[in-house]
């Protein structure tokens, strides 16, 4: 039976978790988890179950500002979004052929080295605000991703252009692969593979994040919800929560300095990193 | 397509997926105030409707569980709804490539549930 103290505990848990979401573009679901499971008392399957709810609520609560504010890249998400849905389902396929200890631990590191790269890219010479005079990519042309976006913070239309396209779709079946093996990382793979990958400024990019998240953790999400997972009694005021939040954190995400969402995005990866390789070795945190 | 019309196209999605999260999150709150006034969901402890039959039918009884799960599958519908949106919006600015591009995205995401629907039931 759910008491009004839980209900308020999950709207409030769910209202920061949105926000977190919304503004760095990853699921929630590693801060919702904890809560639930450490100091809920939940078990680790209803969990799952319920920070699935949470991702989609994250990105419907946050796309919806961020369609209006001209914040994300429509084409970007959309040609993305082939690698992460197919990643997705192999991952779902695969589930069982590899030992879950050693995905903890090899996508750990891979998030472990991409904070690395945030690190560098946060105390090296090149702005995330200034437009980079960069040569064209000829793939990112043809499929027309470029884009610009205006930032609230500087005041300026920021113009980008895309790099690296296949290793941002190569990064992208990662990032499908690792929520339909493992249910973990659904925003933050995403954010890492546009951002470091292909070189898009950090607002877009956890923006476009935003909208790929709710598509890919949708064609996870009926297994969960008919096999009895999504409890509703935490997953409706974690998801009511989550909107609110998720709808206050995209605009507050617009009037922060990129560098500022990436100090904050720094120790979450590491966290979600270490969280993750902790988990191969059998420890929960 | 130049960027004004991928304005408005965004802008078409984004008044569309206000609504059906709006629908949702209303769903949801309904269900939650029902269960706060009548002081349990209306199934027996740690049980709750997740079959399209038990949902309906605890619907028509006014169930608050009912209600609630509604709401849960009203919100996992609302990225497929910007998907459709997004193939019509790509389809109507004559960009035939994001209009292919779309669908294929959504063939696989529906495809995806349905298998999950027959996993998880």
């Amino acid at each position: 039976m759910i008491t009004a103290n839980n209900l308020l505990l999950m709207l409030i848990t769910g209202l920061l978790a949105g926000i977190l979401g919304a503004v760095l573009g990853i699921g929630g679901g590693m801060i919702v988890t904890p809560i639930l499971t450490v100091a809920m008392g939940l078990d680790i399957k209803y969990a799952i179950g319920a920070s699935i709810i949470v991702v989609i609520a994250t990105s419907s609560g946050a796309t919806i500002s961020f369609l209006k504010d001209e914040m994300l890249n429509l084409r970007v998400a959309m040609f993305l979004e082939i690698a992460t849905t197919i990643g997705a389902v192999s991952g779902a396929a695969l589930n069982g052929v590899i030992p879950k200890a050693i995905l903890y631990i090899l996508f750990g590191l891979l998030v472990l080295n991409s904070s690395y790269t945030m690190i560098k890219k946060l105390l090296g010479k090149t702005k995330d605000a200034t437009t980079q005079a960069v040569q064209g990519d000829t793939l990112a042309q043809k499929l027309r991703l470029d884009g610009s976006y205006y930032d609230k913070a500087t005041k300026k239309e920021v113009n980008y252009q895309v790099q690296n396209v296949p290793g941002g779709f190569l990064m992208m079946l990662v990032a499908g692969l690792a929520s339909g093996l493992l249910g973990i990382g659904s925003g933050a793979f995403k954010v890492i593979a546009m951002d470091n990958i292909m070189k898009m400024p950090l607002k877009p990019s956890s923006a476009t994040s935003n909208l790929m998240m709710g598509v890919t953790a949708a064609a996870s999400a009926t297994v969960y919800f008919f096999n009895g997972t999504i409890v509703p009694h935490i997953a409706v005021p974690l998801s009511v929560g989550v909107v609110f939040g998720a709808m206050l954190g995209s605009r507050i995400m617009q009037h922060l300095r990129p560098k500022v969402i990436r100090i904050i995005f720094i120790p979450i990866l590491l966290y979600l990193g270490l969280q993750m390789i902790l988990k191969g070795f059998g420890v929960n945190i | 397509m130049n960027k004004q019309e991928m304005n408005e196209i965004e802008l078409i999605i984004g008044k569309i997926l206000r609504i059906g999260v709006i629908i949702s999150v209303a769903v949801m709150i309904i269900g939650l105030l029902m269960l706060m006034i009548e002081g349990n969901g209306g199934y027996s402890a740690n049980q709750f409707p997740t079959s399209f039959k038990a949902i309906g039918q605890g619907l028509l009884a006014l169930k608050p569980d009912a209600v609630l799960m509604l709401g849960v599958f009203l919100l996992i519908l609302t990225p497929v709804l910007r998907v459709v949106v997004s193939i019509y919006a790509f389809f109507k600015e004559h960009d035939y490539l994001y209009t292919y591009i779309t669908t294929f995205v959504l063939i696989i995401l529906l495809g995806a549930m349905i298998a999950g629907y027959w996993i998880g039931r």
